[in-house]
Formats: structure tokens, C-alpha cells, sequence
């Protein structure tokens, strides 16, 4: 029975204390994960912040991320979104297994990627040697390769979210259309597309921002030339090496383009029921 | 005939086998309890779900082999499927939009529509700024389009609250008069079949049991569920002129028969008696007392004995006989408003 004094209990009253058992090691883990971000924002030169934004070789790294990231996604959009509709609206034998190895570059070490790229795209590769030599096309070592070295590591992100948006979208509506005269086309065009978007754009957002931070495909794949396939992780790794406040600065910029991708996605992804 | 078709969809452990003919600007409704098989039958006429075996014919041309975008239909789904992203001049417009219709003549048409469904004022509206009646009217403007030979409802007023459905249904009665082509709906609420449609099909686990105009199925029900739908007690047994012989009790009725025969009677024709009464009224019978449940402006009172029945009286008598279950009773029913037919 409530006390007829006092106000009826509340969920924290009946649950009791949280114990120090859990509370101590969640306050360690909050720690681990803020302060290395904050220890940059401590370190970093706020007084030349400017000028060394505006070197040459930063912003030539930043456009060449940004351009590289952009290109990225919009190849994967154009055959991420097909396999993602492929793979939530048609059923056909072995699609669990098409399903795991779409996934697999996800969890796939991303050197391992570059080294699997280069056997395959590589000069001596697999279709490597015939784009040479049927088109005098190299992809190794320049910025085409970084975009494919980025798009292979992204696209999962981007089939999975959009995939997920599929298989949560009602089918009938794409009954409702068909009922009406639209072609299967028409029906992913002006409805089943419409209706997934938003989740197409928060896979396009996952897959800029990884696409953006790559490293070990980019590096094992398309190498470390300045201007053509060094892009800001590649520049904040090797600046570490000779000017630390410059890897702080360009590691400050990456840091901001992932707070606002989080800040523009937090209602999907980050947001408690 | 317009529509001719046979219907057959074997699933594990269940199979639709259901032959349907609708003439032209005939409305023909499938009444039948929960999972008899009504919108199953009503998506394989859209193509939505493939058939077994069959064959459905539209004005002597086979339907069957065509996918749905490919068929003459319209089609409103019983939560209506308005697509959320679009207003409701483009829900209507899409159709049309998919037939090649270049676009301001299908605006063209869809407004037209949306005026004949009193919908003008909304059509920019969003279907999830329109309540569920004016969303229903889209649904069935979006469906008449594209100029469908066959419009197909499913169970077109069951999401809509009992003083939304009345005004709808008279509206869709009107619309369903001016369509020429036929007309297939599915529900399971009788006043909607009866108001709606030129004929019934009652269909019961997959089957036709029943076929007929809607006062034909309300005077003479086949089957238990349709005899509960209409409100009548409804019994099977062996007539042999002077009456019909249900079990151990012979009931007289006003019309004279041989052979195996419905006998049915309305709830509001049986009286009953604490003991047993003078002068002997021809169908009498004991019965036993199930319980008692409020029924409108009466207490129906559910019998047991030889006849399972209802029987609807009104408070004063039920407080005037004392009724309380467990309860034996004498029950009586008028010959003349007792009615049998050949089984």
C-alpha cells in the first residue's frame, strides 16, 4: 500500500542504489572513451590553428578525403542500394550466404582488404591484368584506387542500413502499387525507394564518415603519394612522425566532421527508445 | 458474365476452392468468419497471391496468366495503403500515372475523382493529416483511377468507428452503383453485406456453404455462422409434412415439407414459462437456463436442452419470471414464426 503521506514510489526508490560494482567500471569506461578526445582538444595549438588549417599540403589532403569520400558513396549508393533491394525483396537460394559475405568486409581487417584488392585489381591481379591491358586502366597506387579501396570497406554500411529500412517497410504498399498498374521498376521507384529514404540516407552518412576515416585498405591499396592518394588519416599518421601539432590539428578537423555526422544522425542511431 | 472465375489456393493446412461469377455493375460481397479464406480469394483475383489451380476469366479473357500491374483492377485494402508520401492527389494520380498518362491529365483526373468523393478541399493533405473516412474515399478514388473492369474491397469500412461507418457506407453504396464494371468485397459484418451487396457468397473454411441475394441468406441461412450473423436460431432435421423432427422435438412450421429440412426461428419469437402453460402452444420444449446476456434493449437468454436457442425477452420479463441460470423453463415458439426450407 502507497504511504498516504508521502508521494507514491518511484522506479528509482523500488530499484534501490545502483551498485558500485557496475557504477565504478561505467564511470572507467566513460573515461576511456572522452578523455583521449579530450585530451586533443587540450593539446591541440589553438593559436596557429588557422594557419596550419591553411597549409598547402592539409587542405590538399582535406579536399582530396572529401572529394575521395563523396565519390565513394555515390558508387556505392549506385550498387549498394540495387544489392540492398536484392537481398530484402527477392528471395533466391543462398541468400543468407550472399547476406553473410556482403557483411564480411565489415568485420575483415582493412589491410587485409588492400592486400585482397590488390591480388585482384593489382597489376598482376586477377582482372587487374585485363583492365591494363584492355583499357589501359591501373588502379593501384592512384586516386581511383583510393575510392576503391574506400567504397569496399563502406558499402556493407550502407547495404545493411538500407536493407534494414527495406525489411522494416510494409510490403503492401508495393502491393497497393502493383494493384494499380506500376511494373516492379516503377513500384521500387516511386514507392519502395520514397518510403526506405530515410534509412538510405543514414546508410549514405555511415558509409561517407567510413569511407572518410579509412586507412589500412586505402594505405595497402592506392599507397601514400601527397595529392594523389593521401588522404587525412594517411597525412595525420605520417605527420605524427615529424610534426605532432599538425597531426593534432588535422586529427581535430576529422574529429569535427564525425561530431556532426553523429549530431545529424543522432535521432536514428544513437537515440534511446 | 463479366467475372468468371474458380479459385484455387492450397496452403498447408488450409485450401480456398471457391467458384465466383459477377455480372457488370453487380456488387458481390464474401461474408465469412476470420481465416475462411475471403481475402485470400480477393488478392488471388488481384494476382497478389498465386493460384493453385483455376482460372479467373474478365469478359472472356483469361486473367489468371496476367501479373497484377497487368490486370483491369482496382483495389482498396482494408487499411487503405495510402502511400504516406505522397498527397492525396498523387495517391490518386499514380494509377493513372502508370498507365502513361502524362502528368497534369492524371492531376486532372484524380481531382476529379477526389471532387466526386467530396474530397477537393484535401487533396495536397498528406494521408496522415486525413481521418480514416476521407482516408477510406481516397482509397476508393485511387482504385477507380485507373478505370479498373473489376473493383475489388477488402473489408472496406473495418477500420472506421461505428458513426464514420455509417455515413461511409451509404456513400460507398452510391459509388457502387454508379460503377459499371463488377464489384467483389469482402467483409465479415453482415450490414455491410446487406447494405452493400446484390448478392452474397458466405464462405466457411475455403468453401462456398452459401449463395445467395442478401434477403434470400437473412430468411433462409445454410449454416450456423450465417444463421448467428442474421440473428436466427437455425436447426437441421427430417420433415415429414406436419413438421420438422429436431432430435426429440417436433417444431410446426408455417410451411409444410418432406425431408431433410432447416428449420429457423428469430430469438424474439420464443417465449418463455416457468411452468408449463395451459392451453399448450404446438412447439413447447424444457429447456435449462445457460446465462443471460444484455442484448440491445432486451436480455437474450441462451437455452440448453433438447433445441440449444436464444431466446430475447425483455428486462420486465426476465425480473417477472426470475430467470437465473441453471434455471429449468418451459420455452415456446409460434408456428407462424417458426420457418422451414430444404436442407
Amino acid at each position: 500500500m502507497a504511504d498516504p503521506h508521502g508521494k507514491p514510489a518511484t522506479g528509482r526508490e523500488i530499484a534501490g542504489r545502483a551498485p558500485w560494482m557496475l557504477v565504478v567500471p561505467a564511470l572507467a569506461g566513460l573515461a576511456f572513451l572522452v578523455l583521449p578526445l579530450a585530451g586533443l582538444l587540450i593539446r591541440a595549438p589553438w593559436s596557429t590553428l588557422l594557419q596550419r588549417l591553411a597549409e598547402p599540403q592539409v587542405l590538399e589532403a582535406l579536399r582530396l578525403s572529401l572529394v575521395c569520400a563523396t565519390v565513394a558513396t555515390a558508387f556505392c549508393l549506385l550498387l549498394g542500394v540495387p544489392l540492398a533491394w536484392l537481398l530484402g525483396r527477392v528471395s533466391f537460394p543462398g541468400r543468407r550466404l550472399v547476406r553473410a559475405l556482403v557483411t564480411v568486409p565489415l568485420v575483415l581487417p582493412p589491410v587485409v582488404g588492400g592486400v585482397a584488392l590488390l591480388l585482384v585489381l593489382g597489376r598482376r591481379g586477377l582482372a587487374g591484368q585485363w583492365l591494363e591491358s584492355a583499357f589501359g586502366i591501373s588502379l593501384p597506387f592512384t586516386t581511383a584506387g583510393v575510392i576503391v579501396a574506400e567504397a569496399f570497406v563502406a558499402m556493407p554500411f550502407l547495404v545493411i542500413s538500407v536493407e534494414g529500412a527495406l525489411r522494416g517497410a510494409d510490403q503492401r504498399f508495393e502491393e497497393a502499387a502493383a494493384t494499380l498498374g506500376a511494373s516492379r521498376w516503377t513500384v521500387f521507384r516511386r514507392v519502395t525507394l520514397p518510403m526506405v529514404m530515410p534509412g538510405v540516407v543514414a546508410g549514405a552518412v555511415l558509409c561517407w564518415a567510413r569511407a572518410l576515416g579509412e586507412f589500412g585498405a586505402t594505405i595497402t591499396f592506392a599507397g601514400n603519394f601527397p595529392g594523389t592518394t593521401r588522404t587525412m588519416p594517411l597525412a595525420v599518421y605520417l605527420a605524427l612522425e615529424t610534426e605532432p601539432e599538425a597531426a593534432i590539428v588535422l586529427s581535430l578537423v576529422l574529429l569535427a566532421v564525425s561530431v556532426v555526422i553523429l549530431a545529424s544522425l543522432r535521432d536514428r542511431w544513437v537515440s534511446t527508445p | 458474365m463479366t467475372l468468371d472465375a474458380h479459385l484455387v489456393v492450397t496452403r498447408p493446412a488450409f485450401t480456398l476452392d471457391v467458384a465466383l461469377r459477377v455480372a457488370a455493375g453487380e456488387v458481390v460481397a464474401l461474408l465469412g468468419p476470420n481465416g475462411a479464406g475471403k481475402t485470400t480469394a480477393l488478392r488471388a483475383l488481384a494476382g497478389l497471391t498465386p493460384m493453385t489451380a483455376g482460372h479467373i476469366g474478365l469478359r472472356g479473357a483469361p486473367l489468371h496468366t496476367l501479373p497484377a500491374e497487368d490486370r483491369p483492377i482496382g483495389m482498396v485494402f482494408q487499411d487503405y495503403l495510402l502511400f504516406p508520401h505522397l498527397s492525396a492527389l498523387d495517391n490518386v494520380a499514380f494509377g493513372p500515372r502508370c498507365q502513361g498518362v502524362p502528368k497534369a491529365e492524371a492531376r486532372r483526373i484524380a481531382a476529379a475523382l477526389l471532387e466526386r468523393v467530396g474530397l477537393a478541399a484535401h487533396a495536397a493533405a498528406r494521408p496522415r493529416r486525413l481521418s480514416g473516412g476521407q482516408a477510406q474515399r481516397v482509397a476508393l478514388a485511387r482504385a477507380l483511377a485507373v478505370r479498373p473492369e473489376l473493383l475489388l474491397l477488402d473489408e472496406p469500412l473495418a477500420a472506421l468507428d461505428a458513426h464514420t461507418r455509417l455515413e461511409i457506407r451509404s456513400q460507398l453504396r452510391r459509388h457502387l452503383a454508379d460503377f459499371d464494371g463488377a464489384t467483389v468485397l469482402v467483409t465479415h459484418d453482415p450490414l455491410d453485406a446487406m447494405v452493400l451487396a446484390d448478392r452474397l457468397i458466405v464462405i466457411e473454411g475455403g468453401a462456398v456453404v452459401q449463395e445467395g441475394s442478401p434477403a434470400e441468406v437473412a430468411r433462409h441461412p445454410r449454416t450456423d455462422y450465417v444463421a448467428r450473423l442474421v440473428g436466427l436460431n437455425l436447426y437441421r432435421g427430417v420433415a415429414d409434412g406436419a413438421g420438422v423432427k429436431v432430435g426429440e422435438v417436433l417444431l410446426h412450421a408455417s410451411e409444410e415439407l418432406d425431408g431433410p429440412a432447416f428449420v429457423a426461428f428469430p430469438p424474439a419469437a420464443v417465449a418463455l414459462y416457468r411452468s408449463r402453460p395451459d392451453g399448450s402452444p404446438r412447439n413447447l420444449w424444457q429447456a435449462r437456463i445457460e446465462g443471460l446476456e444484455r442484448h440491445g434493449d432486451n436480455v437474450r437468454v441462451h437455452l440448453d436442452g433438447p433445441l440449444t436457442a436464444f431466446a430475447d425477452i425483455t428486462p420486465a420479463a426476465v425480473a417477472d419470471l426470475d430467470l437465473t441460470p441453471g434455471q429449468r423453463i418451459w420455452a415456446s415458439v409460434k408456428a407462424t414464426e417458426t420457418h422451414a426450407y430444404p436442407a
